[in-house]
């Protein structure tokens, strides 16, 4: 019998949810314990002394960090339905666009939400040609790992649950449905497929945490856009 | 020879992140067909082509088909020619420790960067953030030959390119990694000896003008 599984997450935390999705569509079961960022605790702290930060997936006495790498590792730890594809050039293909994601994505269009004015312009125009290369990916196909949900879905889950929830407490609104109708698509797939909504945060609830931290993204948006 | 087609790297000479794939495809005893590209000048069509999202090396063209980001290539490689020698070990978790190491030595470089480009509290953040990281690396390598035990390995690969730049990173940051992290120093010697990563990396001196000449190109002092 496999070893028990846990998951150190966060409440709110898009990463600590990637987690979470690739154990429930593998079909894992899994203990979720939610950390106050505030006071990390001893277990989080050796678990992952390199980052110190959530995700960390303790399987057994394993530990393992980086929310994308806890992914890869479900995926081949466990038996379930595959999050990658079987043909290597596939697996590279999504591999790549999970990169994208990850690193050329993200912060654009965190920053495209909490800056304002001039500033704001540069990363929507960012945010907005990634997301149309997004937005091509989808063509044709119900998730991005095509009839079933797979690891570039669970990495762009930002774009699910969470961005109708920041267009809320931004008010600002960058992927509607004229413009990106596959991607408006997927995220309603995303947010009611059987298995991923069962560990997506509560819209109330996420939307009172996003309120309370609003003026600490904002201030931390504008230092990042200084860089 | 069989599955191999043709392999193409499209590469600028002093890149670590091509030099990564270099290496991977040497010690994996694929052929493969070197293309340098022109990157401070005008990007040639195949590169644009091939990488329209970044329009970066390194490229890698299997049978025209290509794969981006020197990561994802060296697990391509490792995926589609089974039957070479893998740098990924067997073991999930081995795998899981491999690739967060190798996503982890891009800190390396990307904070190298800040410390010849930046100056002031930037500058000494870098420094600062360099120490964290030589000394995260040298943690986990621990007194090990190399990060996955005695095999030479995608952690390696990853990690390597960037000795010929710690000269560099020394000067700018005022450290010194065989004083602080000596066997950090001796992996780095270690690597070194090995014919893949010997004829794929370019001494210090060389890294050393390339970022003379970077200074200038961006209007650095």
């Amino acid at each position: 019998m496999s070893p028990p599984v846990k998951v150190i997450g966060a409440f709110g935390s898009p990463f600590s949810h990637r987690v979470e999705a690739a154990l429930r569509l593998k079909g894992v079961p899994y203990e979720l314990i939610l950390e106050d960022l505030s006071t990390k605790s001893e277990l989080l702290l050796k678990s992952n002394p390199v980052h110190k930060k959530v995700p960390v997936l303790l399987h057994g006495d394993r530990a393992v960090c980086e929310s994308l790498v806890i992914v890869e590792y479900i995926d081949e730890a466990f038996d379930g339905p595959p999050l990658l594809p079987a043909d290597p050039y596939d697996r590279a293909m999504t591999r790549f666009w999970v990169d994208f994601m990850e690193n050329k994505c993200s912060m654009p269009f965190w920053l495209a939400h909490w800056t304002e004015g001039e500033v704001r312009g540069r990363f929507v125009k960012e945010a907005k040609e990634n997301l149309a290369l997004l937005e091509a990916q989808l063509k044709g196909k119900r998730f991005f790992g095509g009839d079933t949900a797979g690891y570039l879905d669970i990495a762009a889950c930002a774009l699910s649950p969470w961005l109708s929830v920041i267009e809320e407490v931004t008010g600002v609104t960058l992927v509607d449905d004229d413009e990106y109708p596959e991607l408006c698509r997927w995220a309603k797939e995303y947010a009611s497929d059987e298995a991923l909504k069962q560990c997506i945060p509560d819209r109330d609830e996420l939307v009172a945490y996003f309120n309370v931290n609003k003026e600490r993204y904002k201030m931390f948006a504008n230092a990042m856009a200084q860089q | 020879m069989a599955g191999e087609k043709s392999l193409v790297l499209l590469d600028f000479w002093v890149s670590p992140f091509g030099q990564r794939c270099r290496i991977a495809l040497a010690e994996k005893g694929l052929e493969y067909e070197y293309s340098e590209q022109e990157l401070l000048g005008t990007k040639s069509d195949l590169l644009l082509r091939s990488n329209p999202v970044h329009k970066k090396i390194p490229v890698l063209l299997h049978a025209g088909r290509p794969v981006n980001e020197s990561l994802v290539i060296l697990n391509y490689l490792d995926e589609a020619f089974p039957a070479s020698p893998p740098l990924l070990p067997a073991d999930p978790y081995a795998r899981a420790q491999a690739r967060f190491w190798a996503a982890y030595s891009d800190k390396v470089y990307e904070v190298g960067t800040r410390l010849w480009k930046l100056k002031g509290d930037a500058h000494g953040q870098a420094k600062k953030e360099m120490a964290e990281v030589l000394a995260n690396l040298d943690g986990e390598l621990g007194d090990k030959a190399f990060f996955s035990g005695d095999e030479f390995g995608f952690v390696d690969v990853a990690l390597v390119p960037f000795a010929p730049w710690l000269p560099s990173y020394e000067k700018y940051g005022e450290f010194s990694v065989k004083e602080k992290w000596p066997r950090l120093d001796a992996w780095a010697r270690r690597c070194g000896e090995r014919e893949s990563v010997a004829k794929s990396l370019h001494p210090p001196e060389k890294v050393d003008e390339f970022i003379t000449l970077l200074k200038k190109h961006y209007g650095i002092e």
